[in-house]
């Protein structure tokens, strides 16, 4: 499947929570290919995309962080006007609801990369690759 | 099964008159026999005359911890020591302990208030009852041991401690009933499946459980873990030990207090008013049929609840919900009276969070605030990992707080391990307002 896994992070909002997760993280060696922090008055909740998911669940678990996972998409976004507005639109006919996306730090060639989360992720996927979009395999993603 | 269908099943009329007419002589008894309580109510300005309702009882001054502490060892006693067959004392954490006494009637009472609650528990002379309970000092083991006997059930008179034999006792005594704390149920359980024994396949069905507060988790875990039917027993050594009140095995909704023996009230712990019937607060005993150590309106600090519904066991015995926890732990927030209990009991009902919280009440402006500070749980996030998730957990804490305890609250989601642990008593409120 063309699913690639997304680690959350519960952080609390509070001075050094965010320099905690990625000191954890350079010093196992761990390399962030990604990320977005979703903010609420209460708490946030950091999302990573990252070389080694095993690996880094793990590291941050043992340092106590309630760590979560989810299925989330890569989706090569052509790097012109409209690029990205022609994938929404096709995920818009299928009646296919994006939750939150963010963009990834490296590009692929022409192309940027966004990752989506979906409230239909395998509907998502094959209605992308039908309409000609190019859907990132997680291993592919990782070793970017 | 009930063991005296006479006086577990009296109507409620009845029963209330035999209470009214057992206070009005031990009301009698206690001013002219005990030097604490002729002080004690003419300080209150009640002559034992004036007893004349069940109502009434609430003019009498209470009776605290610190009075029995007061009149260590034998103060009030109501009785010469001649008369006094046994005394039991509980163990004092803080200062002297207290002491207690029976004449042989009170033994005599007591063993069948215990035979009630094995009955009550299913039991009959037919089996065999592990007596895991302390004995010496301690009411549990005696109180229990005496109570099997009256029944006619077999006692294993093992007491606490030596668990490795303990466990090779279920094995080759086969007893069908254990009487433990509950803590020590569970620890006899865990240590024999770590020895290799399959504890599911013992003889025993019943675990009589009691002398310490415990949970439905609790409950549910030692069921699973022995294979039986759990049921909590009330008691306090002051009031008598075990046996004061029992579930029964037909609704397990609260326990059957002895109502011929002992008359319940709950009481606002703050301003010592008697509180209606169904409302939460700290349970107060006057026992009526005591001889050696009665004992009027004394505040257990225990937080419990009355129902006086009729039970489908056919007792019409009040029932009183198991113990949340201590009155003094009580907050006053906006007017309404919360205990930390409550809210842990609610804690416990939501699914992906860790029973670690703390309380924080303040004050904004005129107004007392409450926040509720809950660890998340991996297996709530592990799932998803998504923020809405995490919200919704929140509201539908603050909305379980509001439905049963009628207070706003603000949940604040911590991480995990962040609200500090506690070896013992836990303390879980952080009073941040300043009178
Ligand atoms: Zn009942």
């Amino acid at each position: 499947m063309n699913k690639v896994e997304q680690i959350s992070i519960f952080l609390e909002n509070k001075p050094g929570g965010l320099e905690f997760v990625t000191r954890v993280l350079k010093d196992a060696g761990i390399n962030i290919r990604a990320l977005s922090l979703a903010d609420t008055s209460d708490f946030g909740v950091l999302r990573l995309i990252v070389n080694d998911v095993e690996k880094a669940k793990r590291i941050l678990k043992e340092n106590g962080f309630t760590v979560g996972r989810t299925s989330v998409v890569a989706v090569l976004v052509p790097d012109r006007p409209g690029g990205l507005h022609g994938i929404l639109e096709s995920l818009s006919k299928e009646k296919i609801n994006v939750e939150y996306m963010y963009a990834f730090v490296e590009r692929s060639g022409e192309h940027a990369i966004i990752i989506f989360r979906f409230d239909a992720t395998d509907r998502a996927i094959d209605s992308l690759t039908k309409s000609g979009f190019t859907v990132l395999p997680g291993e592919k993603v990782y070793s970017l | 099964m009930i063991y005296n269908e006479e006086f577990e099943t009296l109507p409620r009329e009845a029963l209330e008159a035999l209470q009214v007419k057992r206070l009005q002589q031990v009301v009698q008894r206690v001013y002219h026999t005990v030097g604490f309580y002729k002080r004690s109510f003419d300080n209150a300005g009640v002559k034992p005359d004036d007893i004349k309702t069940l109502d009434d009882l609430r003019r009498l001054p209470f009776t605290t911890k610190q009075d029995l502490r007061d009149n260590y060892p034998y103060g009030l006693f109501a009785v010469p020591m001649s008369s006094v067959v046994r005394v039991h004392a509980s163990s004092g954490t803080t200062g002297r302990s207290t002491v207690v006494g029976y004449t042989k009637r009170d033994i005599d009472t007591w063993s069948e208030l215990m035979a009630r609650c094995f009955v009550m528990a299913g039991l009959t002379k037919n089996d065999i009852i592990h007596n895991a309970y302390g004995y010496g000092l301690f009411t549990g083991g005696l109180g229990a041991h005496y109570g099997a006997e009256r029944l006619g059930a077999s006692v294993i008179p093992i007491s606490g401690g030596n668990t490795k034999r303990q466990i090779m006792i279920l094995q080759d005594f086969a007893p069908t009933a254990i009487c433990a704390t509950p803590s020590y149920a569970l620890y006899l359980a865990e240590q024999g499946e770590e020895m290799g024994v399959d504890m599911r396949s013992l003889k025993l069905r019943v675990g009589v459980l009691g002398a310490e507060p415990w949970s439905e988790k609790m409950r549910r875990q030692i069921e699973d873990k022995l294979n039986i039917t759990a049921l909590d027993i009330y008691g306090l050594s002051e009031v008598m030990g075990p046996g004061v009140a029992m579930e029964c095995t037909e609704a397990r909704q609260g326990l059957h207090i002895f109502e011929d023996h002992f008359i319940a009230e709950i009481i606002d712990p703050e301003t010592g008013e008697t509180l209606p019937e169904g409302e939460t607060g700290e349970l107060v005993f006057t026992t009526v049929t005591k001889e050696a150590f009665p004992l009027v309106r004394y505040r257990t600090r225990d937080v419990s609840r009355l129902v006086k519904a009729p039970c489908r066991c056919g007792r019409t015995l009040v029932r009183m919900d198991r113990i949340t926890g201590r009155s003094d732990d009580m907050l006053i927030i906006r007017g309404v009276n919360v205990y930390p209990s409550q809210i842990e009991g609610v804690l416990l009902n939501v699914p992906g969070i860790e029973p670690h919280y703390m309380l924080i009440v303040d004050r904004e402006g005129t107004l007392d605030t409450l926040e509720v500070q809950v660890e998340v749980g991996e297996t709530v996030f592990a799932e998803t990992g998504e923020v809405k998730v995490l919200q919704e957990l929140s509201r539908r804490i603050t909305k379980d707080i509001k439905d049963y305890l009628g207070i706003s609250s603000k949940v604040k989601l911590v991480e995990p391990k962040t609200i500090q642990r506690f070896e013992g008593k836990a303390k879980r409120v952080i009073d941040r307002r300043t009178i």
